[in-house]
């Protein structure tokens, strides 16, 4: 039902997701942010069980923030990445695992930037491009054909708008609009909503 | 309103039709436990499961949403257990303090209780730190609250209906937690979603908003088997808020709702 994707270029990475909260059959709010700002530099994109997604993401966000607040500098994206997927594995074999499934994308200063795909099994993978949902069914091969890595920033957003295409053509669910962000070396920018009129 | 007597074993719910299966997806199959001290002939004691086609819980209709003049929230007053009315006046709008009310919805002894607790730390809170917890920390003291239960059958779904700094919001036990101007909880929300879309927008007056509230709960009555009887509607503001005294749908439904069918162009 949810749907996050994320495509890496040369010196950003571009993350998006739907602003879609469920109840069963209902949509109960029609812009709800599924982005959890971790740091200056790093996103965490995270879709699942209800209660656990907020749940989680908070915890991370709290942690890392306390990370800055005890050291003096900010966790670098796959310092928080491991950390996120070993908390996930801690609690996975616990009476209370967390059912969520999660992109992290950052900037970092030496290493560039970064996504990060985990899922509820708490496996990490560094991909160029990731998505998840089932509307990732649909989009992924788009990616495998028209991702390079030198794109440029625009091109991504066109190739983000391609998956956007599909998915109000062929899924069965009406996901109307998604939030998109950018994260380069001066942060994360917010970018114009891809809505299902504005194409 | 509970519904605990000491004969009959049977937990009395706001009508929760399926178990705690609901978030996952999968319609439950069970059947409240019959206790064996009932004659055969009574009716739930032969009752067939038919599946639903989607999992519904909480048999109920709550909805509130926030416009210029404050906060209003109204829902139905029907108590449900399987197919029974265990009772038809029962209140699902609970005040946690002079500018905050709760709706309630999913079982009625979680739901009173867990309202009794936020009341207990929200005044807490309040004479140790001298000011009001805010709507938004409201809803979220109470997330945190429910979410060591997330996984047993404690089923709240209510909606914090508040005039202190972020004014609407809907805390469901499986941990849902969201901020929003218009909300409906419960398994005649369809119906009542549907006629609040249409005619719900910031700039009504107060009796406009009304008006529109107990249309949207009497169409929902109307439709869902477990909800109805009488409806309640409480208005918050920044004074705090107020109750309107509460209202028989069967005699409105011979009245002025009905004969205000609009015809769609």
């Amino acid at each position: 039902m949810e749907y996050l994707i994320g495509i890496q270029g040369p010196d950003y990475v571009l993350v998006a997701a739907d602003n879609v909260a469920a109840s069963s059959i209902i949509q109960m709010k029609h812009d709800y942010d599924k982005m959890f700002k971790l740091s200056e530099k790093i996103l965490l994109l995270c879709v699942g069980e209800a209660g656990d997604t907020v749940q989680f993401a908070e915890y991370i966000q709290k942690n890392v923030q306390l990370y800055k607040m005890r050291n003096g500098y900010e966790l670098s994206p796959s310092a928080a990445a491991n950390f996120t997927r070993k908390n996930l594995a801690d609690y996975l074999r616990s009476r209370t695992p967390y059912h969520v499934n999660l992109l992290l994308a950052g900037h970092d200063e030496s290493d560039g930037p970064g996504l990060f795909y985990m899922d509820y099994m708490a496996s990490l993978a560094k991909a160029p491009f990731a998505a998840h949902g089932y509307g990732a069914f649909l989009t992924l091969s788009i990616l495998d054909r028209y991702y390079r890595p030198d794109l440029s920033r625009d091109e991504a957003v066109e190739l983000l708008r391609k998956c956007v295409e599909e998915l109000n053509k062929r899924f069965i669910l009406n996901l109307p609009s998604f939030n998109v962000r950018l994260i380069d070396k001066d942060g994360i920018h917010d970018m114009e909503k891809i809505t299902l009129t504005a194409k | 309103m509970l519904c605990r007597s000491s004969r009959l074993k049977l937990v009395c719910l706001f009508g929760q039709i399926s178990t705690m299966q609901s978030s996952s997806g999968i319609p439950s199959q069970e059947t409240l436990p019959i206790p064996s001290s009932l004659p055969e002939s009574l009716p739930f004691t032969s009752s067939q499961v038919v599946p639903l086609p989607f999992p519904m819980a909480h048999g109920t209709t709550t909805l509130a949403f926030m416009f210029q003049g404050g906060v209003l929230a109204a829902a139905d007053t029907r108590s449900s257990c399987s197919g029974l009315v265990a009772c038809p006046a029962s209140q699902k709008i609970l005040p946690i303090h002079s500018h905050l009310v709760g709706t309630t919805s999913g079982t009625s002894a979680d739901c009173a209780l867990w309202k009794r607790i936020l009341s207990r730390e929200l005044r807490l809170y309040q004479l140790r730190y001298g000011r009001r917890l805010s709507t938004r920390g409201a809803a979220k003291l109470l997330s945190h609250m429910l979410h060591p239960f997330k996984g047993t059958e404690l089923c709240v779904a209510a909606t914090l209906c508040g005039w202190d700094g972020g004014d609407l919001f809907y805390v469901c036990s499986d941990g849902t937690r969201l901020e929003g101007s218009l909300f409906s909880v419960g398994s005649g929300s369809p119906y009542a979603y549907s006629i609040l879309d249409q005619g719900v927008r910031w700039g009504l007056t107060v009796e406009e908003a009304t008006s529109i509230a107990r249309e949207a709960v009497y169409r929902a009555t109307h439709r869902d088997a477990y909800s109805g009887n009488f409806v309640d509607v409480y208005h918050v503001t920044s004074k705090g808020w107020t109750r309107r005294t509460r209202e028989d749908l069967k005699e409105d439904s011979h009245s002025h709702i009905c004969c205000q069918k609009k015809r769609v162009p």
